[in-house]
């Protein structure tokens, strides 16, 4: 069956031709695209065959399937369960046990070299990487064996891509990112981050790939520019609160109730990369800022170990359990300066018994 | 250099020779990039640490927008100053290529260097005389100064790509300077750290200065307005 068309696939689901053809306008606009790539869009989806996938669950919490499953694109729970053939997900799949494990290695030998695997969480390396066993295996076996037979290999949300929670110090499992998973052949991988990753950005990420058979344009981390190339702060609405100099002192001030800028409460917006500001969450509803709350930066490297969320400067480890910065570099130059007073002292000392030596030596009484 | 004539102390007069050290450009130069230096403490500080909030319409305010384009604005002057510094230290005398290219190959740089830490540690009695910098001087200014400042131009020129978006500033400085420190708050992290650096730096400086023309042979503060080091005793100065 898996090679039926996509419009094959979606006029069986009976979805009708009007909405197909809106599906295909509204992903080619998501994506940044001219008109005519709607066109191109809807020619490829109605003669590509749908292209398998593996979508593996390592060390995660199940959100980025969760956001991927409520894509409010138009028609996503049909459309995108059925652009991609999607042959083994342990969480959502009918199948388990032998079974399960079975069509991996039946997809394996039917399209070696020509499935995508999405990789949703990352593989543990200690212990033998005996922290995340799937099937009685460790993750890390199951990772390996895709991923030597795969296309390419999709990394969804900040688990795969940078390492998250799991991979937040001290990491006594040794949770590691899909790209630094050593004796990982080197497939190209494009990075999705985020905790979990924006559902229409996962959703257009797979269009665009099904489309034109390529990755989109990435970024020197390797996460697709369409979404990653502009901060939460570039385009988020609150800036003029931001420059003005009005920001949010605490939750239950005036400021919070008249939505200022959330910089001081710790907000991550200036640092972080991310399409929240633009194509906002749950069909476009709201975003975190949106509804008071800083951003957290879930989509940047190292997230959870930058200290509080609500702290706008981060922690800087190696000096004791609470420290910045300013703690630190304020804590040396306080030194420094006293060292520098205590010195000047001494030296003044110096000088005022060399002088009355001089003066007793010129007086003749030494 | 003048005929050097002994400074014996006679009642009320003595005689001091002078040489021309630091070149117009250069006097012109430090004084400049302190002031920017002071300016994107400050408002480098606020940008970490805003000041209270301000209330009223957003659109009658742009307060911090001022404190970030005073912080953008000296950043340039402090870029344009290091790069033209830079250039001078190629033609201008030979006092201006100290702090740049420190003859650290030769021994007796090191020997000096040694020499002034005894003199902090007020174990000599008498400091050496040179008309440029001392070696001390010389090896704390191209470490902390030099390379500090390059640190804070070039991660603070990323930061600033970051906002810019694409173009020549975001492609030389943020397209390699975040990755390779992992993400935007990682480099701001460093960013103001490295502002702390500088700011020890000032403060060892301003002593040294200070302690210097008051302790030392030679002039220090006043050079830095007219560029002439005067010396306040005979004999031949000390070359490293």
């Amino acid at each position: 069956m898996a090679s039926e068309t996509f419009y094959e696939v979606m006029r069986r689901q009976g979805i009708t031709r009007r909405s197909f053809t809106k599906f295909c306008s509204l992903t080619a606009a998501a994506l940044g695209l001219g008109p005519s790539y709607a066109q191109a869009i809807e020619t490829a989806m109605e003669t590509k065959p749908r292209i398998p996938v593996l979508w593996l669950h390592g060390l995660e919490c199940t959100c980025c399937s969760e956001s991927f499953i409520r894509s409010a694109h138009p028609l996503a729970k049909d459309v995108i369960l059925s652009m991609i053939s999607l042959d083994y997900d342990d969480t959502i799949m009918a199948a388990a046990g032998f079974q399960a494990e079975s069509i991996i290695d039946e997809t394996i030998q039917k399209y070696d070299g020509n499935f995508i695997l999405a990789c949703e969480g990352n593989p543990p390396l200690n212990q033998e990487g005996m922290s995340c066993i799937i099937g009685g295996k460790p993750y890390l076996e199951q990772l390996k064996k895709a991923a030597d037979h795969c296309k390419a290999i999709i990394s969804w949300g900040s688990c795969a891509s940078w390492g998250c929670v799991q991979a937040a110090r001290p990491n006594p499992t040794q949770a590691t990112p899909i790209h630094k998973v050593p004796g990982l052949p080197a497939k190209p991988i494009i990075k999705v981050p985020g905790c979990p990753p924006i559902a229409e950005v996962m959703t257009a990420v797979i269009a665009y790939i099904l489309t034109f058979d390529r990755f989109p344009e990435l970024d020197m981390q390797g996460r697709p520019k369409m979404f990653y190339s502009q901060r939460i702060h570039d385009k988020c609405y609150r800036r003029p609160h931001f420059d003005a100099g009005q920001f949010v002192e605490s939750f239950d001030d005036e400021g919070a109730r008249r939505g200022y800028c959330l910089y001081k409460v710790g907000c991550k917006g200036p640092t972080t990369y991310n399409a929240c500001s633009t194509v906002r969450w749950n069909g476009g509803l709201s975003f975190p800022i949106q509804a008071g709350h800083p951003c957290i930066g879930c989509s940047e490297d190292g997230f959870w170990d930058k200290g509080g969320f609500y702290e706008r400067l981060s922690d800087v480890h190696g000096f004791g359990i609470e420290a910045n910065a300013d703690k630190i570099g304020g804590t040396a130059a306080g030194i420094v300066g006293a060292a520098a007073a205590v010195h000047a002292a001494a030296s003044a000392v110096k000088r005022a018994r060399s002088n009355s030596g001089a003066n007793d030596k010129r007086e003749g009484r030494d | 250099m003048s005929e050097a004539s002994l400074g014996t102390h006679k009642a009320g007069t003595h005689k001091e020779e002078a040489v021309y050290v630091y070149e117009a450009p250069v006097r012109l130069w430090h004084w400049a990039n302190a002031a920017a230096i002071l300016v994107l403490c400050v408002t480098g500080y606020l940008i970490g640490s805003p000041p209270p909030s301000i209330h009223g319409e957003p659109s009658a305010h742009f307060l911090f927008g001022w404190i970030r384009f005073l912080h953008f604005s000296a950043g340039q002057i402090l870029v344009v100053g290091f790069v033209f510094r830079f250039y001078w230290s190629f033609v201008g005398n030979d006092h201006a290529r100290e702090i740049f290219r420190p003859p650290v190959w030769r021994k007796s740089f090191w020997l000096g260097v040694i020499h002034e830490i005894r003199w902090y540690a007020m174990l000599e009695r008498e400091p050496k005389k040179y008309s440029g910098h001392n070696p001390l001087a010389i090896l704390s200014m191209h470490v902390l100064f030099v390379w500090g400042t390059l640190f804070m131009i070039v991660t603070g020129l990323a930061l600033y790509g970051e906002g810019q978006g694409p173009g020549w500033i975001h492609r030389l400085f943020t397209s390699w300077v975040i990755p390779l420190f992992g993400q935007s708050q990682t480099v701001h992290t460093w960013h103001h750290m490295a502002m702390w650096v500088i700011v020890i730096f000032a403060i060892v400086h301003i002593y040294a200065a200070v302690r210097e023309d008051i302790m030392s042979r030679q002039s220090i503060i006043s050079s830095m307005f007219s560029g002439w080091r005067t010396f306040r005793d005979g004999g031949p100065t000390d070359e490293h």
